[in-house]
């Protein structure tokens, strides 16, 4: 429920999405809670619930992954994401 | 529970570093209770045996922070009823609700029934069903801490922005701050400090936690998830009780912030106001610990569009959700565990999510346990 999970941003689209992949899988999520913080391609975010909370760094965003993989979270984090379903 | 050993983790000199600590400052006389706030943190703490590596006079109480396992039952129930009434409504929910049982089932089993019941992944997955379905109506079951508020928040802004008038939002947000006074207040309760939650101080910030360190004298060490960050939010708490401090401190520095997200608490607000009153499982009415729909957004709010027949549930006499809430019960010390209620055949919502207190015990020390 809390699950945030760690993407990249690669590309900024219209309506505050953004094109993010996490771990190989593409998905659009809503940007408008980071709007206040620049957001650029290549930027890390944590996604929670299709929505991006926070601009992290490319170092906790591994170890973020890395913890998700430790507590066998990370085949939910990636149906999570594939699971989004809105344009 | 498999035994853990401090070389398999990443990291091992420091977490042998920081446990060292911990038990040089220490005293044999001493006794913490320290409660997690979070149910991601019970996870952890479990998952890693963080318990098996402190000295044996630090105890972990499980606190509230598990947001399907805090609904007062019958409020899954009343949002069912709706659905299950009126054959064009479509019921959304986070996949944790769906098997939260009810008075006459879970989502998953009105769904068996015939209801339009519906798992998502978002609330914008709920407002994308209603805008590809218009002649239905699609009610979103939110639920969730000052974490997932905002998201709800912004999608209810964009049905008003689309005027999309067949989405509805049955909320069940709720605060953080207020069920933790609230666990203070309870009588015959010690807790010396809080662990408190990683993802929802993203977005609160540190500020909320101050009457809980200012008026309650409780230390509050805002934490991240690895096994690191844990024990070392463990010595900071320790510290500061030592010294007889009790001041809010942010270990998981490298995401939350000490405001918080400015943006996202402001978007929260302006779509939602705290309710008087909200009944917790097990902890009863607590107020102004829930959010509602402001009036002005009235269209979009299901409890104002739907006739909601109030749904009282009696909880199983047997079950003792309540006591395990509070701290005042460990999960394998309710009547009920691992016999009646399982992961599988789950009695309270504390055994339905993977973040409940019950599920995180029964998962992880159920081969070990003498049930």
């Amino acid at each position: 429920m809390c699950l945030a999970i760690p993407g990249k941003i690669i590309e900024l689209l219209d309506d505050n999405l953004a094109m993010i992949d996490v771990s190989g899988v593409r998905r659009k999520v809503n940007i408008s809670l980071i709007k206040h913080e620049n957001v650029n391609v290549n930027d890390w975010v944590l996604i929670h619930v299709g929505f991006a909370m926070n601009k992290i760094s490319e170092e906790q965003a591994k170890e973020q992954l890395q913890l998700l993989a430790e507590i066998g979270e990370e085949q939910e984090a990636l149906a999570e994401v594939k699971g989004y379903q809105f344009e | 529970m498999k035994m853990r050993f401090v070389d398999e983790f990443r990291n091992p000199e420091l977490i042998r570093k920081t446990l060292d600590e911990i038990e040089r400052i220490i005293e044999p006389n001493d006794h913490f209770r320290i409660m997690e706030a979070c149910g991601g943190h019970t996870y952890s703490i479990f998952h890693f045996g963080l318990q098996e590596l402190l000295p044996k006079n630090i105890e972990f109480i499980h606190g509230p922070g598990c947001p399907v396992c805090v609904l007062p039952p019958g409020r899954v129930d009343e949002g069912l009823e709706i659905a299950s009434k009126n054959s064009d409504v479509i019921f959304t929910a986070f996949g944790d609700v769906m098997r939260v049982p009810g008075k006459k089932g879970s989502p998953l089993n009105y769904k068996a029934m015939g209801t339009d019941v519906r798992m998502i992944y978002s609330p914008l997955d709920a407002l994308n069903i209603a805008m590809k379905n218009p002649d239905k109506k699609v009610i979103l079951f939110a639920i969730g801490f000052e974490t997932t508020a905002p998201s709800t928040a912004i999608t209810v802004l964009k049905a008003k922005e689309m005027d999309i008038d067949n989405f509805f939002v049955y909320s069940n947000h709720v605060k953080i701050v207020p069920v933790l006074k609230s666990i203070l207040d309870q009588p015959n309760m010690r807790i010396d400090g809080f662990i408190g939650p990683g993802h929802a101080s993203v977005i609160i910030g540190a500020h909320p936690y101050e009457i809980i360190a200012k008026e309650y004298k409780k230390p509050v060490v805002i934490s991240g998830f690895e096994p690191l960050d844990l024990l070392q939010s463990i010595l900071m708490l320790i510290k500061q009780l030592k010294n007889g401090e009790s001041k809010v401190e942010i270990q998981y520095k490298r995401v939350v912030m000490e405001e918080g997200n400015v943006s996202a608490l402001e978007i929260m607000n302006q779509v939602f106001e705290d309710r008087p009153a909200f009944e917790w499982r097990g902890l009863g009415a607590i107020q102004n610990s829930a959010l509602k729909l402001r009036p002005e957004f009235a269209k979009w709010d299901a409890e104002v569009q739907f006739n909601v027949e109030k749904i009282t549930i009696e909880e199983n006499k047997d079950a003792q959700c309540g006591e395990v809430l509070k701290g005042m019960l460990k999960p394998n010390q309710c009547k009920l565990f691992g016999k009646v209620c399982t992961p599988d055949n789950p009695v309270g919502a504390l055994m339905v999510s993977s973040e409940g207190a019950c599920a995180t015990y029964y998962n992880h020390l159920y081969s070990t346990m003498s049930l």
